[in-house]
């Protein structure tokens, strides 16, 4: 098989490896802590998620985090009700999800274009004002759903004597908490990511992609396209409830604001800035955007003057007010403009400017496209 | 029927401020054809021009204090009022309405900025990057925003002459606790004032003609040899002036901060969808029938009837509209149909 | 009456206050191509749209086989055996040709929804021969790996061809299947529409070029401001002096 550089295999293969070893690589960049990592593993499984329909559908969805936060709340009541354990958390945040997603896509996927859009922001915003207000018996309304000591844990109340303090999440007594975390996590992702392979090399994804380029051709010949954008919807909404699952399982709190739009909006960029359509460029996104988040907004103005001590006094007391504008909160002035440049000049993304860099490296070598059995539709870069 | 008549008023306000930002969005998508998540963040803007020509203002120098008589006690005070003992408090209370002559020129120039420099070159890509690209813009603006006012609301002064309430119901005979602020009404003749200002230059200039006929079909002005690019620009600086305005005359209503922006546009952007993408008319009656639907949801009987209803109302409308008529309330076919 | 395929009865279509289709009766009998003449904006498209479900009819009833088509969704339509090329090409521009043409053909299959979401496009060997030999019936073989956006109209429209004969349609709607050809292009794509037509396909055939319609059309009928003012036997059509008036006095 030649799939341009890569086989799928290989490409699997150094995906895993590059995500379990990110504790490694990302020691001399300084993103070596577990919450980080975990949040690296987490929103990739989000935005890898969500482009499984707005890569391989191309229906935008602004309402995805509604499906992390019932994801989040599910857990947590599994924690509450149940037992503290993580697999029957994922399974009802990723439960959960499907239903909610179902509902809402049963109704969003009957317009399409920016119809779609508002619908589907629409129900989210529903979503987060009701958990907000009247469904505070269920989500702890600003609070924020948390465990107490009162729990009943079904569960775990016949096996275990209950501690003094609260309990903490586990995998079959493992702790869920630091690098062990993490590798379930990174796990989970690694799955994820091959499922998402396994469905954008499929008839079923070459149909979605069909969709995309043209809605109207797929239904002249005989498809419909309601249950199958349908299940593009739901398996996104069940990525994005595991992800909101996880979410809970490594730090058990789950808080409304997960569903506000501008969630939702993140993993829209992430998407964007990694490559919509691509297989890999989500959790790009998704690592790039987190990271940063992470390094920029640790920054402060005394950190920023030690960093600038080489420079003349009267010098530095002018950058760093400016430097600082983009750093500490000012972070997402950073992200903003850092969108901008991308949608400006990469629209494909970081995954598109990249093979464009390869194809300039390795010259002006005719590439070869291939099709059918063979296609990589993550080469060719999303609209 | 006081309380439904309040109700009403109540609900035109926010109303008229969901149509001025409302119309600014669907012209601006029905003759340049743009998704303009960046809308918000120029009604936000316009509102801190209120902020900026107040603080201007205010600038003061240290005065003695007279009235502090035991010891020598010094105040501060605005050189406006140094300078015109007689006007310069008046000025000073007139602030908001007297900043949209900062806000008209400021604004115009936001917009001619923001299309040559940005949006032009979006015309021929797709919807979603033009959201996305607006987006990041919104949030630059925002963010600047924050940088220089703070994150915490700034709140404005309505002149006192019209800080008070108009007692309506004793004007209509009704029940005299039926009272509504007369800035509140200000606000809604002034936004009347501006909708058929807009409606009137594009039905009666040649102008607007052209424009009108580019948002019924942009490629046969196109052709016609219209000098489309310059109308554009235009265009879009009214749209950018109309928001600009409507946030300037809103901060008594509600102190600005740097988000209002995004919370503006999420519920224009229902109310454009609503009204029908590219429909003038739409926009405007949705962003009132929206505000008066919101206020009605607040009241308490109806929250104690269907509790929470009024988190959601807006949303459920939008929903139950986009099902039950596919463009909108007065959409026409063909606009952004796939 | 078994052997009929098509059977419009007193179809009845008008956009606002324009009747497109006024009184429209048409039948198509098994095996036959039947052609669709007439002056431009006079309802050919319409028609065909009427049939594959893309617009209702504000009157009457289209049956397919005896089956009612009216008022059912597209693509039912479609998986009844009932395939169109149309006017301007509908195809997928960003794909490959061979992905092109397996599309349909997975449409076909999975149309009605099966979650055929863990095999690989590489399991599907069958579809993609078939695929390939279709690409060579039309014309594309050599270019089947190039993307389909880039082809120029006349072989974009022999690849919807393709995408339409790898469906196997009981019925096959052309609009204007040659238009933006070379004369070389159309020749092949006679004798293409001749080959598919000794397995016995039927076929509904809109076309402005007379060369075409006399080398394929068993029947023709003439459409002028939405009503049939003609129909038979292509040498009878070509004599009719009503027809020869709806082209002169017509849209033109
Ligand atoms: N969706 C529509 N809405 C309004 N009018 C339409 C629509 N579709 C077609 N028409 C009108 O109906 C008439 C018939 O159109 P149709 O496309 O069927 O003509 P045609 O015979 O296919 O012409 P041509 O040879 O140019 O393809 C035309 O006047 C056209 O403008
Ligand atoms: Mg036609």
């Amino acid at each position: 098989m030649k799939l341009g550089p890569l086989t799928d295999t290989t490409r699997f293969v150094l995906f895993a490896v590059i995500i379990l070893a990110m504790p490694l690589w990302l020691e001399p960049l300084g993103g070596n802590y577990p919450d980080l990592l975990q949040r690296f593993a987490i929103y990739g499984i989000f935005a890898i998620g969500f482009n499984i329909l707005f890569g391989l559908t191309g229906y935008l969805s602004f309402g995805h985090a509604a499906f992390l936060g019932v994801g989040s709340y599910a857990a947590v009541w599994s924690f509450k009700l149940l037992t503290m354990n993580a697999l029957p958390a994922i399974v009802f945040g990723v439960f959960f999800a499907g239903i909610l997603a179902a509902a809402i896509g049963f109704l969003s996927l009957r317009r399409t274009g920016i119809y779609f859009s508002i619908l589907t922001l629409a129900f989210a915003q529903m979503s987060y004002n009701l958990a907000y207000s009247v469904l505070t018996p269920i989500t702890n309304g600003e609070t924020g759903l948390q465990l107490s000591q009162q729990d009943p844990r079904i569960i775990d109340s016949v096996f275990i004597e209950a501690g003094s303090g609260l309990p903490s999440t586990n995998l079959f007594g493992l702790k869920m908490s630091g690098y062990p975390g993490f590798y379930f996590c990174a796990v989970l992702l690694i799955i994820c990511f091959y499922i998402s392979m396994r469905i954008f090399r499929s008839p079923f994804g070459l149909m979605l992609r069909g969709i995309k380029s043209n809605q109207n051709r797929m239904r002249y010949t005989g498809l419909n396209t309601r249950p199958y954008m349908l299940t593009a919807f739901v398996i996104s909404g069940m990525y994005a409830g595991l992800a909101g699952s996880l979410l809970a399982i490594t730090d058990p709190l789950a808080g409304a604001e997960r569903m506000q739009w501008t969630a939702s909006g993140e993993v829209v960029l992430m998407t964007i800035l990694g490559g919509v359509g691509t297989l890999a460029g989500p959790m790009l996104g998704a690592g790039l955007i987190k990271y940063f988040e992470n390094i920029f907004s640790a920054f402060n103005n005394n950190v920023l003057m030690e960093i600038f001590s080489f420079l003349p006094n009267a010098v530095a007391e002018i950058i760093v007010p400016i430097v600082g504008l983009f750093v500490g909160s000012g972070w997402h002035l950073t992200l903003g403009i850092l969108f901008m440049v991308i949608v400006i000049y990469l629209p494909g993304g970081i995954v598109e400017g990249l093979s464009r860099l390869a194809k300039f490296a390795a010259g002006e070598r005719k590439s070869s496209k291939i099709a059918g059995g063979n296609t990589s539709p993550q080469d060719q870069p999303g609209e | 029927m006081d309380a439904v008549l309040l109700q009403i008023l109540n609900g035109l306000d926010k109303g008229a401020a969901y149509a001025l930002i409302a119309l600014g969005l669907t012209l601006v998508f029905g003759t340049l054809g743009i998704v303009n998540f960046a809308h918000g963040a120029l009604f936000m803007l316009g509102a801190f021009c209120a902020v900026t020509f107040n603080k201007l203002m205010l600038i003061s120098t240290k005065v003695e204090d007279t009235s502090v008589t035991l010891f020598k006690a010094f105040k501060e005070k605005p050189y406006l009022e140094i300078w015109f003992p007689e006007w310069g408090p008046l000025l000073i209370q007139y602030s908001v309405p007297l900043s949209i002559l900062l806000a008209i020129p400021f604004m115009i120039l936001v917009g001619y900025v923001m299309e040559r420099g940005l949006i032009r070159h979006f015309y021929k890509r797709p919807h979603a990057e033009q959201i996305l690209v607006t987006f990041g813009l919104a949030i630059v603006i925002q963010e600047i925003i924050k940088a220089v006012f703070g994150a915490n609301p700034i709140p404005q002064n309505a002149p006192d002459l019209l800080s008070g309430s108009a007692a309506i119901g004793t004007w209509l005979g009704l029940s005299d606790a039926l009272v509504y602020p007369y800035w509140r009404l200000v606000y809604l003749g002034f936004s009347v004032v501006i909708i058929f200002a807009v409606f009137a230059f594009l039905q009666f200039t040649t102008y607007g003609m052209v424009v009108r006929a580019g948002m019924r079909d942009r490629e046969t002005v196109g052709l016609l040899g219209i000098n489309i690019q310059k109308r554009f620009t235009i265009v879009f600086a009214i749209a950018t002036v109309v928001a600009g305005l409507a946030g300037v005359m809103y901060t008594p209503i509600l102190p600005p901060d740097y988000h209002m922006g995004m919370d503006f546009l999420v519920l224009s952007f229902v109310v454009v969808v609503v009204g029908g993408m590219g429909s003038l008319g739409g926009a405007v009656s949705a962003g009132f029938l929206l505000g008066i639907v919101q206020s009605f949801a607040s009241m308490t009987i109806v929250k104690e009837f269907l509790p929470g209803i009024d988190q959601i109302i807006i949303y459920l409308v939008a929903v139950v509209i986009l099902l039950v008529l596919p463009r909108g309330l007065m959409g026409r076919a063909g606009v952004m149909d796939d | 009456m078994s052997d009929l395929v098509l059977h419009l009865d007193n179809i009845q279509k008008s956009f606002g206050g324009l009747s497109a289709l006024s009184d429209v009766n048409l039948h198509v009998e098994e095996g036959t191509t039947h052609a669709i003449i007439g002056p431009n904006g006079a309802g050919k498209s319409t028609l065909l749209n009427v049939c594959i479900g893309r617009l209702k009819p504000d009157s009457g009833h289209v049956t397919f086989k005896g089956q009612e088509l009216t008022g059912r969704e597209p693509h039912e339509i479609a998986q009844m055996g009932v395939a169109r090329v149309f006017q301007t090409p509908e195809i997928f521009p960003e794909m490959t040709l061979l992905e092109n043409v397996m599309l349909p053909a997975f449409s076909k299959r999975d149309g009605a929804f099966k979650l055929n979401a863990y095999s690989g496009l590489a399991q599907q060997g069958d579809i993609r021969d078939e695929a390939e030999h279709i690409l060579e019936d039309v014309g594309l073989a050599d270019q089947m790996l190039q993307e389909a956006g880039s082809l120029s109209r006349g072989d974009k429209r022999r690849l919807e061809l393709g995408m339409c004969l790898i469906l196997r349609p009981r019925l096959l709607l052309l609009d204007e299947p040659t238009a933006g050809m070379s004369r070389h292009d159309t020749n092949r794509t006679i004798d293409l529409l001749k080959k598919i037509k000794s397995r016995g396909m039927t076929k509904v055939i809109i076309e402005h070029d007379m060369h075409v319609v006399f080398s394929l059309a068993d029947k023709v009928s003439v459409l002028a401001r939405g009503e049939i003012i003609a129909g038979g036997k292509p040498e009878d059509v070509r004599e009719n002096p009503k027809v020869k008036e709806a082209y002169l006095g017509g849209a033109h």
